[in-house]
């Protein structure tokens, strides 16, 4: 865990039109190690998917991105498509949310599979095959010589999203980013592909990034948690150090926000009023000020900078929880 | 509608559903819904949780008459609604309203925020209508002068849901059926929606079936909750019973596989291997045996009826997990035993 795998400096991503400028991703930088489980967590439109999509050359030409991904010292902002093309899915892959859309409903699945392992090897097709297979097995999937002929269709959501990540890991990707991967499973569905993509990790020595929604997801399976808002990263830390620590009055607010089945039925939810504010016409200060509990002149006056303010805990507030102590 | 009988009173609801091969042939008749029984009191809520595919929509969509119950009866306020047709149907349903999911796909996009919520007021003919659309939106926590004259596109997913409910409201409903309506939601609006369901219970003296998939969500509302799996129910109590006490090994599973917000709690190894069965083929005897770790021979052989194990706390297990009345105490190798010896 010395040298980073990513190392992403001050990312910033922004769309024009209709003469305004969107902000979607502003001052972002992180690391991610060999090994490691990092999670990114927001809400809606807080930029976890754009800034991922960035850093794997995913976005839209109208998208103008600044700032530098160094994926093993190498850049990765501003490569050319056919640059890009060759760290896509043998550095870093991506599954999505989705496998449904994703997965091509003509094809059979072994067959996507083994063009996926042809695209990155040159291996003739019976060995191709022979991956595919190997490679639906490594992700679980019973009678995997049987699935390999079966279409799309055929397979439930939880198995097209095992048959996704099996296509992710064809290039043998050292970073493979799940974005909301789990998020249209089940919740025992989910417990499964969860524990898998974990095992796959420590088998494969992989990084792993998890952009979600989800809070408690993060919080359960990742090693460290990134919390973004408003196209900004506003608290990071370990999810053990977060979870007992929070800093940021925003993360404190989605702990507070989920129905735990610890809490008693009926009990009113701590809520915060507001929505996410406008990209493209953000407030002066802090972006989370007019919802937050604790803002102050101060909050609305400059933004707070993101900076680590305790060991291994970055946050950006001026009036933190507990005042910041331990 | 005597005192002490339950606002709603479902039993032994069956619902299914044919499906085509190519050329129209009959290809099978999916089980979706296979002998449900439940009460639900005036005023109390009742969760039903379940996966995708349990069958706890087509649950509501049966209790409301859209479409028919194969078989069944839904009293509703002393009558029961699959013997009504026509205007009499609709004139105990206004009594009965549903929310949905998807915001977005239950507003007419091309009408009006004040055009959605007075139709039901339009069509049950009532009075007052611009008066009562101002109190429902206020009510729901919109501004009737700055949403009323709003389309669905220009409200946030939060909002148009607030429509939707202000929507159900309007005719004074007693029970509500909510279909998972905060799910696509993010969670700091999900809190809001939720927070405005037990203030509306409270000052309305509302009545909910509330559907969804989260069983922490469900246990936050609900008064009761039971636990649905392959078109049955497998437990049913109160919700801080079940999370506490599950007698299911489904529910077990269930509060196992949810994502734990404290990353020092260890996190439990999946309990539950596999994947839903077809509803077109149900496994014999208890639904859940084929991916239960407790199965035995009598699972397969002998469907497990529900029975109250402890007060307001039922369950349909051969084995189930804690509170085994006495003399079938530490179940499972004794059980095991006694299936072999009967068969």
């Amino acid at each position: 865990m010395t040298e980073a795998l990513l190392e992403v400096q001050d990312l910033q991503v922004a769309f024009a039109g209709g003469g305004r400028e969107l902000r979607a991703v502003d001052e972002v930088n992180y690391c991610v190690y060999a090994g490691q489980t990092l999670a990114i967590v927001g809400e809606s439109g807080s930029g976890k998917t754009v800034s991922c999509r960035a850093v794997m050359g995913l976005l839209p030409h109208t998208a103008v991105v600044t700032g530098s991904a160094l994926f093993q010292g190498q850049q990765l902002i501003g490569l050319s498509e056919d640059r890009m093309r060759e760290h896509r899915g043998a550095d870093l892959a991506m599954v999505f949310q989705d496998p449904t859309r994703s997965l091509n409903p003509t094809m059979r699945v072994g067959a996507q599979i083994a063009e996926a392992v042809r695209a990155h090897r040159p291996v003739g097709r019976t060995q191709a095959r022979e991956e595919a297979v190997e490679l639906l097995r490594l992700v679980h999937i019973p009678l995997p010589e049987r699935r390999f002929l079966e279409y799309p269709h055929q397979l439930s959501g939880g198995m097209r999203q095992r048959v996704m990540i099996a296509i992710a890991l064809a290039g043998r990707p050292r970073l493979l980013i799940a974005d909301e991967a789990t998020t249209a499973l089940d919740v025992t569905t989910q417990a499964q592909i969860m524990e898998l993509l974990l095992e796959l990790q420590a088998e494969l020595g992989m990084a792993l990034m998890l952009i979600s929604h989800d809070l408690g997801l993060a919080a359960s399976y990742a090693d460290e948690v990134i919390v973004m808002y408003a196209g900004r990263i506003v608290e990071q830390a370990t999810a053990r150090r977060l979870f007992s620590h929070v800093r940021m009055p925003y993360t404190q607010a989605l702990f507070e926000a989920i129905p735990r089945l610890e809490r008693p039925a009926h009990s009113p939810l701590p809520v915060i009023g507001g929505r996410p504010p406008d990209l493209a016409a953000l407030p002066p200060g802090c972006s989370f000020a007019p919802r937050c509990r604790h803002a102050a002149d101060d909050c609305r006056a400059a933004a707070p900078p993101l900076a680590e303010q305790e060991p291994g805990h970055r946050w950006a507030c001026w009036h933190p929880v507990n005042g910041g102590a331990s | 509608m005597t005192q002490g009988e339950p606002l709603l009173q479902v039993r032994d609801l069956v619902q299914e559903f044919v499906v085509r091969d190519r050329g129209g042939v009959k290809g099978g008749v999916v089980q979706a819904v296979s002998g449900v029984s439940f009460d639900i009191q005036a005023g109390e809520t009742l969760g039903i949780v379940g996966e995708t595919g349990s069958g706890k929509s087509t649950l509501a969509r049966s209790v409301l008459q859209a479409p028919r119950p194969k078989s069944g009866s839904v009293v509703f306020r002393g009558t029961d609604l699959t013997t009504l047709r026509g205007s009499r149907l609709l004139r105990v349903r206004r009594h009965l309203q549903m929310v949905f999911q998807d915001p977005f796909g239950s507003l007419d996009p091309k009408w009006r925020v004040r055009d959605i919520v007075a139709e039901p007021l339009v069509a049950y003919r009532t009075g007052n209508r611009g008066e009562r659309v101002d109190e429902l939106l206020d009510l729901v926590g919109l501004d009737p002068s700055a949403h009323g004259g709003r389309h669905p596109r220009e409200l946030s997913g939060g909002q148009a849901q607030r429509v939707a409910i202000a929507r159900a409201l309007a005719l004074s409903p007693s029970l509500i059926v909510c279909d998972e309506p905060v799910s696509s939601l993010d969670v700091l609006i999900q809190a809001q929606v939720l927070n405005l369901f037990e203030r509306l219970r409270a000052e309305l003296s509302l009545s909910y079936l509330f559907i969804a998939h989260d069983l922490a969500l469900v246990k936050q509302v609900s008064d009761r909750v039971a636990v649905m799996y392959l078109g049955k129910l497998c437990e049913v109590g109160p919700g801080d019973l079940v999370y506490r006490e599950p007698l299911h090994p489904y529910t077990r599973a269930l509060l196992d596989s949810i994502p734990s917000t404290d990353p020092a709690a260890t996190r439990r190894a999946t309990t539950i291997k596999g994947e839903l069965p077809s509803p077109i083929h149900p496994p014999s005897g208890c639904r859940f045996r084929t991916r239960c770790p407790r199965a035995a021979e009598r699972c397969a052989a002998e469907e497990p009826q529900m029975r109250e194990l402890a007060a307001g706390h039922s369950v349909a297990c051969h084995f189930p997990l804690s509170n085994v009345p006495a003399g079938n105490e530490e179940a499972v190798p004794a059980a095991r035993t006694t299936a072999r010896s009967e068969e």
